[in-house]
C-alpha cells in the first residue's frame, strides 16, 4: 500500500448546545493516498461533512469540539498546529469543494474576482496576474468562453457551471488534497456524470487525492477506488469499491445496497432501512446501528463492536461481520 | 490563452454609471438636487454671505412669491425673515454649516458603530457583551440630554458638537452591523473562503463588510435628516451652532415663533431638509440596487 497522504486517527468532534451534547464524530479513523479516490458514504447525519469540516478546520467552536484523536498530513498533525500555519495548508495542500455552489460562492463578487483572491490570500499576485490566472483556471473546468464569463456573478452561472467555478477555485492552488462534500448532491443527473468527470479527469491530471464525500452510491460505485461506511460518526465499513458493493460485511452496507432501486426488479417495492439514524446527542449502548438491524444479538445492545480486519484490506465493526459476509456472497 | 483586453470592464465602468443613473429618473432627479446643493454649500456664502445677514426692517416677515418681485429684488422670492433677512440668501448660505456637520457626523458614526459592529459580530465573547453594552448605555441616555450635558461641559465648538452627535447616533450602527454579521459569517461562502484559507481579518474586511456596507448606507441616509434635527434642537437650546452662524435647524427653531403669522420662516428650511433627506434616499436606494449583482439588471434597458 502506498503510503497515506491524509490520515484521520480516532477523531471525535461534538457540538455541546444547551440541550446536551451532539456526539458528531465518534473515533473515525481512516486514510487517503496520493492519487486515490477514497468515497466517505453515509446518511445524514453520520458525521462524514463534520469530519471534513475538522480537517478543513471550519467548525464554529464553541458550540463545536475535536475532543480527540489526530489528522496527519504529509505526516504533521493538523490539529496540535496553530491557526496561522493550518490557513496556509488551507486551500495550498487541502482544497474543498462545498455541495451548493450558489450559497458557497459570495454573491457580491464576480467568479474572477474570486478565484484570483484564492491565489492572493496566498501569494502575492498582481491583480492582472491573479486574473489571467482565473480565467486559465476556468477553462481548465470547462467554462465556455471564459473570458467573457470571468466577470459574471455566481447567480449568472447554471448550477453545473457554478460547481465547476467552485472546483477553480478549490483547485487554483493545486492542492495534494481535494474534499468535495456531496459535490454533485445539488445538480441533476446528467450534470452530476459530468461533474464527476471532471473531478476524476483533473484527479488524473495532478495525482491529488480525492476525499469524496457522499450518500450516493452510484457516485461511489463510479467514482471511488475504496469506500468508509459511516454511521453514527463511526467507521462501520472500510474497503475497495469492489468488496463494499459485492460483499459487505456490515448489515448497514447491506441494507443501504438493498435499498437500491434496481431495474432489473422493476415493479418491487423499495426496501429502506426500517427505523431512523439515532440521536447523536443519545447513540444507543452497544453497537449503535442495533436498534435498526435485522440481524441484532443480546450482545450488539451492549458491546460495542471495534473496527477489525475481515479480510484483505477490508475492515468492518460488527460482530457478526463473517454470518452476513457469508449472506452476501 | 486568449488575448482579451485585461481592464475592459473597468474602462467603461464610468459612463455606465452615469446612464444607469438616466435609467432611473427619480435618482438622476434627486442627483441633480444633491448637486445643486454641494454647490450652494460651496460657493453659497461667497456668493450671498452679505445678503444672507443684510437687514431691512421694511421687508420684516414680508411673504414669498409676491408678484412682481421686482421692488424687493428676487432674493425676496421665499420672503424675508423676522429681521428682514431674505430667506433665499440665509438657506443657500446656511446649506454649508448644515450639510458640512452632517456630512461629518454620519461618515464618522457609521465608521465607528461599523467598526465595533464588525468587531462585536466576528470576535464574540466578551469584547462583543462589552461592546453592545456600551451601546445599550448610549442608547438608553437620551441623546439629547448627553449633547446637552456635554456641550455644557466642554465649549459649544463645532467639533465637540460634531463628536457627540456621532456618538450618539453610532448604537444604530452597532447594532445593525453586528446582527447582519453574525447571521453572514454562518454563510456557506464564508466557511468556503476560510476552507480556502483566508484569514479572519481578510473575511471580515473581503466577505462580510461589504454585505453589511449597503446596510449601512440606507441607514445613513435616514440618519442625515436625524443629524439635521438634531443639530437643530441643540442650536435651538443655544449650544449648538452659534448666531451669527446659521443652520437650517436653526432657521426652523427661529421661525417656529412666528409660525401664525409668517409661515414661510420655518417652512422652506424645513422644506430644504425634508427634500435633502428624500434625495439622498433616492439615491441611495438606486446605489443599493447598482451594487447588487443580482438586482442590476432592474435599471440596465435593452436599448443600453
Amino acid at each position: 500500500m502506498t503510503e497515506a497522504l491524509l490520515e484521520v486517527q480516532d477523531l471525535y468532534v461534538e457540538f455541546r448546545s444547551g440541550g446536551g451534547t451532539v456526539r458528531a464524530v465518534n473515533g473515525v479513523s481512516f486514510s487517503l493516498a496520493r492519487g486515490e479516490t477514497l468515497a466517505v458514504l453515509g446518511e445524514s447525519g453520520s458525521g462524514k461533512s463534520v469530519t471534513a469540516a475538522a480537517i478543513m478546520d471550519i467548525i464554529d467552536s464553541p458550540p463545536g469540539f475535536i475532543r480527540g484523536g489526530r489528522i496527519l498530513y504529509a505526516g504533521r498533525d493538523l490539529l496540535t498546529l496553530p491557526r496561522r500555519a493550518r490557513r496556509r495548508i488551507n486551500g495550498v495542500d487541502i482544497g474543498m469543494v462545498f455541495q451548493d455552489a450558489l450559497i458557497a460562492l459570495n454573491p457580491v463578487y464576480s467568479v474572477g474576482w474570486q478565484i484570483s483572491e484564492v491565489l492572493r490570500a496566498h501569494q502575492r499576485a498582481s491583480r492582472r496576474m491573479a486574473r489571467a490566472a482565473a480565467i486559465h483556471l476556468l477553462e481548465r473546468v470547462g467554462i465556455a468562453a471564459a473570458a467573457n464569463r470571468v466577470d459574471d456573478y455566481p447567480h449568472q452561472f447554471s448550477g453545473g457551471q457554478r460547481q465547476r467555478v467552485m472546483i477553480a477555485m478549490a483547485l487554483a492552488l493545486k492542492p495534494a488534497i481535494l474534499i468535495a462534500d456531496e459535490p454533485t448532491t445539488a445538480l441533476d443527473v446528467t450534470v452530476q456524470a459530468q461533474i464527476m468527470d471532471l473531478l476524476s479527469e483533473l484527479q488524473n491530471e495532478t495525482a491529488m487525492g480525492l476525499l469524496l464525500i457522499t450518500h450516493d452510491l452510484g457516485v461511489v460505485a463510479d467514482a471511488a477506488d475504496r469506500v468508509a461506511v459511516m454511521y453514527a460518526g463511526r467507521v462501520v465499513e472500510a474497503a475497495p469499491v469492489r468488496q463494499i458493493f459485492q460483499h459487505p460485511a456490515h448489515p448497514y452496507t447491506l441494507g443501504l445496497l438493498h435499498s437500491l432501486p434496481r431495474s432489473d426488479r422493476k415493479g418491487d417495492k423499495l426496501n429502506p432501512i426500517r427505523g431512523a439514524p439515532p440521536d447523536l446527542a443519545r447513540i444507543p449502548p452497544g453497537c449503535p446501528f442495533h436498534p435498526r438491524c435485522d440481524f441484532a444479538l443480546e450482545r450488539c445492545r451492549s458491546e460495542l463492536p471495534v473496527l477489525r480486519d475481515s479480510g484483505p484490506e477490508h475492515r468492518v465493526a460488527c460482530h457478526r461481520s463473517e454470518e452476513i459476509l457469508h449472506v452476501s456472497r | 490563452m486568449s488575448d482579451i483586453p485585461l481592464s475592459a470592464t473597468r474602462e467603461h465602468s464610468q459612463p455606465r454609471l452615469l446612464s444607469l443613473l438616466w435609467q432611473d429618473k427619480f435618482a438622476f432627479v434627486a442627483a441633480l438636487f444633491l448637486l445643486l446643493l454641494t454647490c450652494c454649500a460651496l460657493f453659497g456664502p461667497w456668493l450671498l454671505g452679505d445678503a444672507a445677514v443684510a437687514m431691512n426692517l421694511r421687508l420684516r416677515n414680508s411673504p414669498p412669491l409676491v408678484l412682481p418681485p421686482v421692488e424687493q429684488g428676487w432674493l425676496y422670492v421665499l420672503g424675508g425673515d423676522a429681521l428682514g433677512r431674505p430667506i433665499l440668501a440665509r438657506i443657500v448660505v446656511a446649506s454649508q454649516n448644515t450639510l458640512a456637520i452632517a456630512a461629518a457626523v454620519v461618515p464618522l458614526a457609521l465608521l465607528l458603530g461599523g467598526a465595533l459592529g464588525l468587531l462585536a459580530g466576528y470576535a464574540g465573547g466578551w469584547i462583543s457583551v462589552l461592546i453592545l453594552r456600551l451601546a445599550d448605555i448610549l442608547m438608553s441616555f437620551p441623546s439629547l440630554l448627553l449633547a446637552v450635558v456635554v456641550l455644557y461641559v466642554f465649549e459649544p465648538r463645532v467639533a465637540n458638537l460634531i463628536l457627540v452627535l456621532a456618538l450618539t447616533r453610532m448604537p444604530v450602527y452597532i447594532r445593525t452591523t453586528r446582527s447582519e454579521v453574525l447571521e453572514i459569517r454562518e454563510r456557506i461562502f464564508v466557511d468556503a473562503a476560510r476552507a480556502l484559507g483566508a484569514g479572519g481579518l481578510r473575511i471580515v474586511h473581503k466577505h462580510i463588510a461589504p454585505l453589511v456596507f449597503s446596510t449601512l448606507i440606507t441607514i445613513a441616509t435616514l440618519d442625515f435628516a436625524f443629524v439635521m434635527l438634531a443639530e437643530s434642537a441643540l442650536s435651538f437650546l443655544g449650544i449648538g451652532i452659534q448666531p451669527p452662524e446659521i443652520t437650517w435647524g436653526l432657521m426652523v427653531a427661529q421661525g417656529r415663533n412666528y409660525l401664525n403669522t409668517a409661515w414661510w420662516l420655518a417652512f422652506f428650511p424645513g422644506l430644504m431638509i425634508m427634500l435633502t433627506t428624500l434625495s439622498l434616499n433616492l439615491l441611495s436606494s438606486w446605489l443599493r440596487i447598482v451594487t447588487d449583482p443580482a438586482q442590476r439588471w432592474r435599471l440596465e434597458s435593452d436599448h443600453d
